[in-house]
């Protein structure tokens, strides 16, 4: 028993090999074995991050600086071209459609589904009967696979047998050609976006609603608030930071939204509705030749604009917190 | 006290190892385990399930080479990309049945052998449908079926207007149809010609029926067909809603009985006998009369290139399995819709079933979209090419211009 001790304490400290093996604990560098144990803890975690965030993304800037044909990515020898992929799509006849349409189906998504998902939150949250029931049926877009509600969506605008179109025309309207004119399949993919992602915003500010103390307002009714001044003067100030980061998730989530667009329209016709993660999708896996440096390349675009948007919030944040 | 100060380090080792030996676990895994006798095959068929006729067609040729088969299937897009990554980590399985236009773009990977480094002869394949696996004078597969696109129409619909349909034999005699059938109060054509390949896949019969060739988009021939199509949406001889029909859209159009004409392939043969109504078939005309070269559809089956060449002996008895003439006639009956690409293939399987006849002449007649050694170039120009028609379909452009603006993309593509 003692010797084992021995070896294993000589090998803990180099510095104290060979002394008596009276009390060796004591005279280690402070700290160095629990900076080990930390270290050993950390180590699934480290290991974890390296393999799912920093590989994929040193990965995507790999594909973005080399010219990746599908030859060189099989044979692995692709040239490196540095920024050349990023001129490529900066310089191409999409990027401006594609960055004014992301631009707008982000905002007019976030600011619709936020709108829409803080009315609903504040009704709901006055818990009449049945309130929790309905609550739960707004989910429902949520909790649809996606390919079934775009496919729906896409069925229900179509420009010859769609509902949409039934009903516009049984009220005298002409036939709207949502999902294949460039003048409104922007707005279609919008209009479905905003309907897939208001039970987010409806669960999050529900629940930040309930996070606001009852007698805040119940001082406000004393006072003679009217239901107005209360949602204006205390829910929506109290709600802020739970908003913040609703807005924050909405936005990357919408940022790089491809399922919905690429079901009902593919970005088309043309470009009408490209945005910037449909068209890097499109690059590397809606043709029949995958182009994967491009593709990365506004990956990485995407990923900055994220970053971008995420300092501003964590700005934002402190400068509230500050005052 | 003497044993508490060595267990933190000892945690953390364990920690530690453990972490690692995770992470080297997952890597392992990944790596692929063949046997001899285990050969793997891949193909786009998921929806022939393990215990279907396809799948004991596929293990029966294993056994009768004297192995066992382990069949994976996924869809086509899904399949290309695998391939690609299997042939970068190098566990490509032995035998890929892959779509035809994907075939010269693994061919120009080096990932594929060639038929002759397998000792399989071509030469009895027809030589058209054969041009989709052939880079450089070399065949990298064989087509184990093929099939295309023709007019299928609506008897009752066609009788109700009094529409002959022997009278339709170019484009003119196929739009006074549309409006004849369109003046009796019914729909005329319905086709795809959503932003993807299948966009391509659909309009090239006119492309090709008007003389005009993939390396010139803007040529006038090319504006000829597409001014075809955007006519019949202009005067509401075809619905708008072909801009995102998909083939299979556009047949559930056709099926609802409303409609005279759907343009649709060879796989539709079945479920048009099982129609509520009285269907028929026309050939694709050209501008001025003839059958229009409709492109070529089907898979071929290829084999990867393997690191232990020992492999490649029984590889080519699986593919010699399915590439006989009875082979071709089975997995012809198999699907139901594949023509055999050898004219040996074609007289058995006509033997059997007479009623495919129009479809092994729009075969002989049918090109491959990689042929005429576009080979990977074809991807570039198919996607300038269904961009231009959404253009000019849903009125973003005039035909023209959106073709010029196609032939500008793909020459900016190709470099």
């Amino acid at each position: 028993m003692t010797t084992t001790s021995v070896t294993q304490t000589g090998r803990a400290s180099d510095g104290a090999a060979g002394r008596v093996p009276a009390a060796p604990a004591r005279r280690r560098p402070p700290g160095a074995a629990s900076t080990w144990t930390a270290v050993g803890f950390a180590a699934p975690l480290l290991a974890y991050l390296a393999v799912f965030y920093a590989y994929p993304l040193w990965r995507n800037i790999d594909l973005s600086v080399h010219d990746y044909t599908v030859r060189a990515f099989v044979l692995g020898n692709p040239d490196f071209v540095g920024i050349e992929k990023y001129l490529e799509v900066f310089s191409s006849n999409a990027f401006p459609t594609a960055l004014a349409n992301t631009a707008l189906f982000t905002i007019v998504s976030i600011a619709f589904q936020y709108a829409i998902g803080l009315g609903l939150a504040v009704f709901f949250h006055a818990n009449f009967r049945l309130s929790n029931l309905l609550r739960a049926l707004f989910l429902v877009p949520w909790l649809l696979p996606l390919i079934v509600s775009a496919s729906t969506w896409a069925w229900m605008l179509n420009s010859d047998h769609g509902i949409v179109n039934s009903v516009v025309q049984a009220f005298g309207g002409e036939q709207i050609n949502w999902l294949t004119s460039p003048d409104t399949a922007l707005t279609s993919v919008i209009i479905a976006n905003i309907w897939l992602g208001i039970p987010f915003n409806l669960v999050i500010l529900h629940a930040g609603l309930q996070q606001i103390p009852a007698e805040v307002y119940e001082a406000a009714s004393l006072d003679g608030a009217s239901a107005w001044q209360q949602f204006w003067r205390i829910t929506f100030p109290l709600l802020r930071p739970v908003s913040g980061i609703t807005l924050l998730l909405g936005f990357i989530y919408t940022l790089k939204v491809v399922d919905v667009i690429w079901i009902m329209t593919t970005g088309g016709p043309g470009n009408a509705s490209l945005t910037l993660a449909v068209w890097s999708y499109r690059e590397a896996f809606g043709t029949g030749q995958p182009d994967f440096s491009p593709a990365a390349a506004i990956g990485n675009l995407l990923i900055v604009i994220a970053l971008v948007f995420g300092f501003v919030h964590v700005r934002m944040q402190r400068s509230w917190e500050k005052s | 006290m003497k044993y508490r100060s060595p267990r933190p380090l000892a945690r953390s080792a364990a920690a530690g190892v453990a972490a690692v030996s995770l992470v080297l676990a997952g890597a392992c895994s990944s790596g692929d385990d063949t046997d001899a006798d285990t050969f793997t095959w891949w193909d786009p068929y998921p929806q022939h399930a393990a215990d279907s006729a396809w799948a004991e067609r596929v293990n029966a040729c294993g056994e009768a080479a004297g192995v066992t088969i382990d069949r994976t299937a996924s869809d086509t897009t899904d399949l290309t990309n695998r391939a690609l990554l299997a042939a970068q980590e190098g566990t490509s399985p032995d035998v890929i049945l892959l779509d035809n236009p994907a075939v010269s773009t693994l061919a120009d990977t080096e990932m594929l052998t060639t038929m002759d480094e397998l000792g399989l002869d071509v030469s009895g394949v027809d030589e058209n449908l054969l041009a989709a696996g052939v880079v450089d004078d070399q065949a990298y597969g064989i087509p184990i079926g093929a099939n295309t696109l023709a007019i299928y129409y609506n008897a009752d619909v066609l009788d109700a207007a009094g529409v002959d349909p022997a009278s339709i034999v170019d484009w003119d005699s196929l739009t006074a149809a549309l409006a004849q059938v369109t003046a009796s109060g019914d729909k005329g054509i319905t086709f795809a010609a959503i932003g993807t390949e299948e966009g391509s896949f659909q309009f090239l019969p006119w492309f090709w029926g008007a003389g005009a060739d993939l390396r010139e988009l803007d040529s006038p021939q090319a504006q000829a067909a597409l001014e075809l199509w955007t006519g019949w949406l202009d005067a509401g001889y075809a619905p708008n809603s072909v801009l995102t029909n998909s083939q299979n859209t556009t047949w559930e159009e056709f099926l609802t009985g409303e409609f005279a004409f759907a343009v649709n392939g060879t796989w539709q043969v079945n479920s048009a006998a099982e129609a509520d109504f009285a269907t028929g078939l026309v050939q694709i005309p050209g501008q001025d009369g003839g059958i229009a070269p409709a492109p070529t559809g089907g898979e071929f089956i290829i084999a990867p290139a393997q690191a232990d060449t020992d492999r490649y002996d029984v590889t080519r008895q699986i593919v010699e399995c399915m590439t006989t003439p009875e082979g071709f006639v089975e997995t012809a009956t198999t699907f139901a819709y594949y023509v055999p690409p050898t004219a040996e293939g074609q007289d058995a399987l006509l033997a059997a079933e007479p009623d495919l006849e129009p479809w092994v002449a729009a075969v002989r007649e049918a090109k491959g979209r990689t042929s005429d050694n576009l080979g990977t170039d074809y991807p570039k120009i198919s996607e300038a090419l269904w961009t231009a028609v959404q253009n000019a379909l849903s009125g973003s452009a005039s035909p023209a211009d959106a073709l010029a603006q196609a032939q500008a993309d793909a020459e900016a593509a190709l470099g």
